[in-house]
């Protein structure tokens, strides 16, 4: 964190700032808006891994998502198993499916339209899948019994959802940054900025890329058990359908790819437009992603660092220490 | 079961061919942009609803619109490579690729709020006269669309080969900035393709329109089917599209039969992941 500048710093606490606040606003209102966001964040922490130090656009995170959230409620409404087991069963399902579609996507060195292609046709496959099969419950769900409980890892109160949610953000924040610094860290950034000196040097780029996929899809699929123990109820379209894969990409590229806070504010970011929008279009389903399209066409033509970036030019410490963050 | 397995081929082969058109257009910008255009899907459901309301409207029938729509999805994708697409991505495949994400969402839900999601069909009083093909009956409508897509594409294939046009094409496609040493105008050229693979996308809906329903996410479930195609048949590869389109039609009708209709898609999903495994370069592509 040794080269922030003032404007990312001021950024960073914004966004602290606004999540404190809703413990103040005590309106349920901004609460649930809040905790929504905040869950697909994490799954735009997720696509970060690959998408923002990997370069690896994928266009079908919902795969991970969706994977870990089924894990879990097939084991918890099937077998009867216990919530923690099933969350931590969710993350490990999360991380296995990442690893098997890197692996296969990767063996053949498939990058670029590849890879987006074969990201989305695998969510694809498993929304068709998990919409006709019996024991993911076909087109009807799944519904986890009521049953609240720390055990059970179901909240009554929202504030605890809330607070438990917020130490989950800071978590998954706190490991992207240990990954960004660590020597795999360097070893992905490298492989996104060029792959084939990366393998010139000796990395093995297969295994980072794999071992990329298998640590977003842990993040994923804890998004989606996450996803699962607040409504308490999945089906295909939920959790497979293309809208996941689309938030996944669209937060992190609007608040920096490739960012530790990138993902978060892009997503809140977004999700306080589309909610300000609401009072200013017409009520209707799907405007809102309209507007995610124009802000993303965007922040790609005049943000090509994201929110992160445009901060970072703000009060550099020095001129090196810009340099560095871009 | 064999009585009707026939049948199922050749219902198949018509919507396969109805794939290929759709897959001839993705296959060309790829080829040359190097980029799969992920609004190819919400372009033909465009081109759908103007062709339902050209008819209902106006009383067009869709193949008499196809001298109308063509020209106006040519011009459309022309303007949205040149004036959009173009500008706004930097010169970089990666954003070039979510700018046509973000146009598909701005496209499908624009759609979705002006025409809501009801489910709209054409009544056309010949669409579903059947005509006796060695003892299957088809919809008069799918056998039309059938040829007129089959025609479609050594068409395409001779305009590229033989044409001034088609050979900057070709040539934009293979080496960029040699192309734009010898004169060609590069920006153009990636428009005209665009173009052009809009107005396949036209044509396929012309075409479908007399058999097929609209809603604003018909497009999706062409574009997934789309997608396949181009891998299977080598992106970037016009006979590979052709192919593949009609093994596809086949693919997904066969596990219809015998799979149930909600699952025939899986059938085309798991040919994708095989084809992924086995053979990542295609039918008829390159060795990449």
């Amino acid at each position: 964190m040794k080269s922030q500048s003032i404007g990312q710093l001021a950024l960073a606490a914004a966004a602290v700032a606004y999540l404190l606040s809703v413990y103040f606003a005590s309106s349920p209102v901004w609460m649930g808006f809040t905790i929504n966001a905040l869950i697909i964040a994490v799954v735009a922490m997720s696509w970060n891994i690959t998408g923002g130090f990997g370069g690896l656009s994928s266009f079908g995170h919902a795969a991970l998502y969706g994977t870990g959230a089924y894990a879990s409620a097939i084991l918890q409404v099937k077998y009867g198993v216990n919530a923690l087991v099933g969350f931590a069963a969710g993350i490990l399902a999360g991380a296995a499916m990442g690893a098997f579609i890197g692996a296969l996507a990767f063996r053949y060195g498939l990058r670029g339209s590849y890879f987006a292609l074969v990201t989305l046709a695998f969510a694809e496959v498993l929304r068709i899948c998990a919409s006709s099969f019996e024991f993911t419950g076909g087109g009807s769900g799944l519904q986890l019994k009521l049953a609240p409980g720390l055990a059970n890892l179901q909240f009554a109160d929202r504030t605890v959802v809330y607070t438990a949610l917020l130490i989950v953000v800071a978590v998954v924040m706190i490991l992207t940054a240990l990954i960004k610094y660590s020597r795999f860290g360097a070893y992905l950034i490298a492989v996104r900025e060029n792959e084939d000196a990366a393998r010139a040097l000796g990395i093995d780029t297969y295994r980072i890329k794999v071992q990329a996929m298998a640590i977003s899809g842990a993040f994923g699929g804890l998004a989606g058990v996450l996803y699962l123990q607040l409504w308490l109820f999945i089906d295909s379209t939920v959790v497979y359908g293309s809208a996941v894969s689309v938030e996944a990409l669209i937060g992190p590229i609007i608040g920096g790819a490739g960012t530790v806070w990138g993902p978060l504010l892009g997503t809140l970011g977004l999700h306080l437009l589309g909610e300000g929008a609401k009072h200013l279009l017409p009520n209707a389903p799907g405007l809102n992603f309209v507007l995610y399209a124009v802000v993303l066409i965007c922040a790609l033509r005049f943000l090509p660092q994201g929110l992160v970036g445009l901060a970072g030019k703000f009060g550099a410490f020095t001129k090196k220490q810009e340099a560095d963050d871009a | 079961m064999s009585s009707l397995i026939f049948p199922a081929v050749l219902s198949g082969l018509m919507m396969g061919a109805v794939y290929a058109l759709v897959a001839l257009g993705l296959t060309l910008i790829y080829g040359v942009l190097h980029i799969i255009n992920f609004a190819h899907g919400s372009l033909l459901m465009l081109a759908l609803y103007a062709v339902y309301f050209l008819w209902y409207h106006l009383g067009i029938d869709p193949y008499l619109a196809i001298p109308i729509v063509l020209p106006a999805f040519f011009a459309l994708g022309y303007a949205l490579q040149r004036g959009l697409i173009a500008p706004m991505s930097s010169g970089s495949e990666q954003n070039v690729l979510l700018i046509t994400l973000a146009v598909s969402m701005i496209i499908d839900n624009l759609a979705l709020y002006f025409w809501t999601s009801n489910t709209r069909t054409a009544d056309i009083a010949y669409a579903y006269d059947t005509v006796e093909i060695l003892g299957a009956y088809l919809p008069l409508g799918r056998v039309i669309a059938f040829c007129a897509a089959i025609a479609v594409a050594p068409l395409l294939w001779c305009f590229m080969a033989y044409t001034k046009t088609g050979s900057a094409i070709r040539a934009v496609a293979i080496e960029k900035r040699g192309a734009e040493l010898v004169g060609i105008d590069v920006n153009h050229t990636y428009a005209i393709c665009f173009g052009i693979g809009t107005a396949c996308v036209a044509l396929a809906a012309c075409l479908l329109l007399p058999t097929f329903y609209i809603t604003p996410q018909v497009g999706y479930t062409f574009v997934l089917v789309a997608f396949t195609t181009v891998v299977l048949g080598g992106m970037g590869s016009l006979p590979g599209a052709l192919i593949a389109g009609l093994l596809l039609g086949v693919i997904e009708s066969l596990c219809g039969l015998f799979l149930g209709e909600s699952l025939g898609q899986i059938g085309i999903f798991l040919a994708f992941i095989l084809i992924l495994l086995f053979k990542p370069s295609g039918l008829l592509g390159r060795a990449r």
